[in-house]
C-alpha cells in the first residue's frame, strides 16, 4: 500500500455530462408520443434508440477526461 | 401448434454446441496459470482480461440469452412499457462508470474478489458481510435457472419434447467450468455474441422487409395491442412505473455477484471505465431485438408450449424465426441463443459459488481454509448451482423461476448502500446499515407478498400499484426503488444516534479507491505472453 498522501483530486466538470442521457431516458414525458416517425418508427422508439449513441458517446469523453495516463 | 422436428435444425443446433463445448474445454490453456486451483484464478480468470476480452463478458454476461427471449415476449404481451429494457440499458453506464473504477481499485489493492469482501473490510462487519453475500447468491440463483427458458422454447419450437436437451446443455456446462472456470465463458463469448450480433442484424432488416416495412409492423403491432387495451405508446399513470423500474433495475445491475466478477476480472481500472462507453452497443442490439416482439405480433405469431390458457409467449421469437428465415439460418439463429445461455449461466455459477466459498465457507465453517481448499469448494458448488437450476426448471413450475427473477433485482439493490456508498464515504455506522437492509428488505418483500398477479395472489408483479395503499390512482413504481429508499433513511437516521456503539475497523484507505501507481500483478513465469 502507498503510504504517501495524495492532494485531494478535484472531480472534472466533464463528469457532469453523464447527467445527459440520465435525465433524457428516465422522463418519458419527453418522448412519449408517436411523432415525428422515422421510417415508420414511432418517436418513442427511435428517440430511445438514438440516445444509446448519445451515451456511449458522452461516456467515451468523459473516460478521455478522466482516464490515467500512467 | 407446434412446428413439426427438423432433422437439418437439429443438426446444426448440436454442431454448433459441440463446437462450444469444445472450446470450453480448450479455454484452460488460454493465458495459462501454473494452477488453476484458487478463487483467484478459478473464479476470477486471474484478473488480466483486457479491453475486449471483457466487453465480449460483460456484454455476455449482463444481456443474457433470457433477455433476448423475455424482452421481446414483454413487448408482444404488455406494448410499450417492455421497452423499459432500453432506458435501463442507458442508465446503467453513466450511473456504474466511477463507482465500478472505484470498486475495482480497492479490489485489486486487497485481493477483494466479492463485493461481501469489499463490505467485510471496509465495514468491519462480519454480519453485513454475509448479509450482502446471502443476498447476491440468493438472487442469482433463479437469474442461473432462468437461462434455461431460452434453450427451453428453442426446444419447443424445434419440435423437441422432453427435458433431456436441458440436462446434456447443463452437464456438459458444468464439466467444462469445473476445469477452465471464467475463462471458458470468456471465450465461448466471443462464439455467441458475433452469432448474435450476425443474426439480429439480419433479423432487423429481412424480416421487417418480408411483413412490409417498420410502418406495417407497427400499425399492426398497435392495432393487436389495441385489442387488447394496451399500446404502443405509454399512458400518463404508466410513467412513474416504467422510469423506477429503468432506474432502478440499472441500479440493482452491478450489484449482482455475476457483474461484480466481470469487473474484477480485468487487468486495470481504464479497462472497466473503457467498456461503460463501448457495452452501448448490446443496448443497441437489445432494443433492436426488442422490437421482434412488435415484429411477431405483425406476423400473427401464436406463442406455443405452456398451458393452453396461458402459453409460453418466450416461443415467439423463435416462432418468428422459424416462420420467416429458412430453416438453416432459424437454426443459426436458435444456437446462438441457446449458447447465449451457457455464458450467463456460467458466470452466475461461478460468482455465486465464489461468494459461497469466500464469505461464507470460509469465515463460518472452516477460517483456516488453504487458496486450493476455497477454489474447490467453489467449483463444487458451481456444479451444484447448475445441476440444482435445471432440477428447479424441470420438476417445478417455469413460472415459478420467473416469479423469482423479477423479484431478483428488488432483493439485490438492498445492498446498494453498504456496497456503493461504502465506495464513496465511511460515514454509515456498520450497525445503521445492518438495520436499513432488515427494514428495506422486509418492506420490499410485504410488498411483493401483497401484490396479485391475475394467476397468483402474492409475488405478482415487482411493480407496487398505490391503490394498494388506497390512493385512488392507476400509478405505480418499481418496488425496490421504495426498500432501498427505507433503506437509506434507516441507515441514515440510525448512524448518528448509534455513535456510541464502537465502529467496524476499516482496513482500506482513501488511496485505495483512487487510481494506482503504474504497478501491475507481479506474473509468474509463463504468464507474461498471451494476455489480451
Amino acid at each position: 500500500m502507498t503510504d504517501h498522501t495524495r492532494p485531494r483530486r478535484r472531480r472534472n466538470p466533464v463528469v457532469l455530462l453523464l447527467l445527459l442521457p440520465l435525465v433524457a431516458v428516465l422522463v418519458p414525458e419527453i418522448y412519449n408520443r408517436a411523432s415525428p416517425s422515422i421510417g415508420g418508427m414511432p418517436f418513442f422508439y427511435w428517440y430511445q434508440l438514438a440516445w444509446v449513441g448519445g451515451v456511449a458517446v458522452c461516456a467515451a469523453i468523459v473516460y478521455r477526461a478522466t482516464r490515467s495516463t500512467r | 401448434m407446434t412446428p413439426p422436428f427438423s432433422a437439418l435444425e437439429f443438426g446444426i443446433v448440436v454442431a454448433m454446441f459441440a463446437v462450444v463445448t469444445v472450446l470450453g474445454f480448450m479455454a484452460t490453456r488460454w493465458n495459462r496459470a501454473a494452477s488453476l486451483a484458487s478463487v483467484e484464478e478459478w473464479g476470477l480468470g486471474g484478473r488480466r482480461f483486457g479491453t475486449w476480452v471483457t466487453w465480449f463478458l460483460l456484454g455476455g454476461d449482463l444481456y443474457t440469452a433470457y433477455t433476448f427471449v423475455a424482452v421481446p415476449a414483454l413487448l408482444f404481451g404488455t406494448g410499450a412499457t417492455g421497452f423499459f429494457a432500453v432506458p435501463y440499458t442507458i442508465a446503467v453506464f453513466p450511473l456504474v462508470m466511477f463507482a465500478a473504477a472505484r470498486m475495482w481499485s480497492v479490489c485489486h489493492e486487497h485481493g477483494y474478489a466479492t463485493a461481501a469482501d469489499f463490505v467485510r473490510g471496509r465495514h468491519g462487519s462480519a454480519l453485513l458481510s454475509l448479509l450482502v453475500a446471502i443476498t447476491g447468491i440468493v438472487a442469482t440463483i433463479p437469474y442461473i435457472a432462468l437461462q434455461l427458458t431460452g434453450i427451453k422454447a428453442i426446444v419447443e419450437v424445434m419440435g423437441i419434447g422432453g427435458d433431456w436437451p436441458l440436462w446434456i446443455a447443463f452437464i456438459a456446462l458444468a464439466a467444462y467450468t469445473w476445469t477452465s472456470g471464467l475463462r471458458a465463458p470468456a471465450l465461448i463469448a466471443f462464439v455467441k455474441d458475433i452469432l448474435i450480433y450476425l443474426v439480429v442484424l439480419i433479423a432487423i432488416i429481412y424480416v421487417p422487409y418480408k411483413l412490409g416495412g417498420y410502418d406495417v409492423i407497427f400499425h399492426r403491432a398497435d392495432t393487436a395491442l389495441t385489442a387488447k387495451k394496451l399500446s404502443t405508446l405509454l399512458s400518463g399513470p404508466q410513467y412513474l412505473g416504467y422510469s423506477t423500474l429503468a432506474l432502478g433495475s440499472a441500479l440493482a445491475l452491478f450489484l449482482y455477484p455475476h457483474a461484480v466478477t466481470g469487473v474484477l476480472a480485468t487487468k486495470n481500472r481504464n479497462v472497466v471505465k473503457k467498456n461503460m462507453s463501448l457495452l452501448p452497443a448490446y443496448s443497441l442490439m437489445l432494443g433492436f431485438i426488442a422490437l421482434l416482439g412488435y415484429m411477431a405480433l405483425a406476423a400473427h405469431v401464436k406463442p406455443v408450449g405452456g398451458t393452453a390458457k396461458a402459453p409460453d409467449t418466450n416461443t415467439i421469437v423463435p416462432l418468428l424465426f422459424n416462420s420467416e428465415f429458412p430453416h438453416w439460418f432459424a437454426a443459426i439463429a436458435f444456437g446462438a441463443i441457446a449458447i447465449g445461455a451457457l455464458v450467463p449461466a456460467a458466470i452466475m455459477g461461478i460468482s455465486a459459488a465464489n461468494t459461497f466459498a469466500r464469505d461464507i465457507y470460509r469465515p463460518y465453517f472452516r477460517p483456516g481454509a488453504s487458496d486450493r481448499e476455497e477454489g474447490l469448494v467453489s467449483q463444487i458448488v458451481s456444479v451444484i448451482l447448475k445441476l440444482g437450476a435445471v432440477a428447479v426448471i424441470v420438476g417445478l413450475k417455469l413460472s415459478f423461476a420467473i416469479e423469482f427473477q423479477l423479484i431478483g433485482g428488488v432483493i439485490v439493490i438492498e445492498i446498494l448502500p453498504p456496497v456503493v456508498l461504502g465506495l464513496y464515504t465511511r460515514w454509515y455506522h456498520r450497525w445503521a446499515l445492518v438495520a436499513g437492509w432488515v427494514v428495506g428488505m422486509g418492506l420490499s418483500i410485504y410488498m411483493l407478498w401483497v401484490t396479485p398477479s391475475k394467476t397468483a395472489a402474492h409475488f405478482g408483479s415487482a411493480s407496487f400499484a398505490f391503490s394498494t395503499w388506497g390512493f385512488h390512482t392507476k400509478m405505480t413504481i418499481w418496488t425496490g426503488i421504495v426498500g432501498v429508499l427505507a433503506n437509506l433513511i434507516v441507515a441514515t437516521a440510525l448512524t448518528p444516534l448509534l455513535a456510541r456503539l464502537p465502529r467496524g475497523r476499516d482496513e482500506t484507505s482513501p488511496a485505495d479507491y483512487e487510481e494506482a501507481e503504474a504497478q501491475p500483478m507481479p506474473l509468474g513465469p509463463g504468464q507474461a505472453r498471451g494476455s489480451v
